[in-house]
């Protein structure tokens, strides 16, 4: 490999930071959505590398995985903001301050 | 060559990662968020990871943001109404993030990765050998994600039904 291992763990590093700085920033929660997307695709990028780097195939089957929940965790969540939606006519966070269960 | 490769995909994907976050309409945010993702395809062809390089763009690019951008045009909610958090609580986001990165980074800088031990083997990311890995020593990981996928099917379609007596009268009638 002829990048070292360190860059890309810095790189996944700012990534996932700057998920999860739009996680704290934003108020629309379907950008909230794409920031945890953000997260995961940085985690994937650090566990692609180490697979590569340690000349193991498990690593990119865990990759795959995580794909697979990424995609569910998508589907279910968009279902859920339009249903939200349909109460509210808004997909604010704020909204959820009405959950108190 | 592949270190300038290297250096421009991260530096696109963390420009394009920053306007997810700072882009005012979210659809501007989804498209940032469909060039980041291509970035980091772009790496994983770097890491000899093709077969992940090829679902990456399919499942993110293809399904995922679609899915997005459907929702976010379906809703209409490509106008600017996102009310304005105060200065105070986007300044504390902001540091509280940096913060977070300085920490990660110099908890990182000082670590040692081993070396790896075996000669480095270029096919690993191949369809062929990922499936052999996938199907022999991850099946029941397999299978059950075939299960998540049910549910996640069922819920989604639970979820976005309509309840019976949200139904109006209009509606039946045009039925």
């Amino acid at each position: 490999m002829p990048i070292s291992i360190d860059h890309y763990v810095y790189l996944s590093t700012v990534l996932f930071c700057i998920g999860v700085m739009g996680v704290l920033l934003r108020r629309n929660a379907i950008v909230l959505l794409m920031c945890v997307e953000l997260m995961l695709n940085a985690v994937n990028l650090l566990m692609a590398a180490f697979s590569t780097h340690f000349n193991d195939p498990s690593g990119q089957v865990f990759v795959f995985f995580i794909m697979v929940v990424a995609a569910a965790e998508v589907a279910v969540g968009l279902a859920i903001l339009v249903m939200v939606y349909r109460h509210a006519k808004s997909v604010d966070i704020g909204l959820f301050n009405k959950l108190k269960g | 060559m592949i270190e300038i490769l290297f250096y421009v995909l991260s530096f696109v994907s963390i420009v394009t990662g920053l306007m997810v976050v700072f882009a005012k309409s979210p659809i501007h945010s989804v498209l940032s968020l469909i060039v980041t993702f291509f970035a980091i395809a772009g790496q994983y062809i770097l890491l000899n990871a093709q077969f992940l390089a090829i679902v990456h763009i399919i499942v993110y690019a293809g399904a995922i943001m679609v899915l997005f951008l459907f929702v976010l045009m379906l809703l209409n909610l490509n106008k600017e109404a996102e009310p304005n958090k105060d200065i105070a609580m986007k300044l504390a986001g902001v540091i509280s993030a940096s913060l977070l990165m300085v920490t990660l980074t110099g908890a990182l800088h000082g670590s040692v990765v081993p070396e790896a031990t075996l000669a480095v083997n270029t096919s690993n990311g191949l369809v062929k050998n990922l499936g052999q890995v996938l199907f022999k020593d991850f099946v029941v990981p397999f299978e059950i994600s075939s299960l998540l996928f049910l549910a996640a099917m069922a819920g989604a379609v639970l979820l976005g039904k309509k309840h019976p007596s949200q139904i109006t009268d209009s509606e039946i009638q045009k039925i």
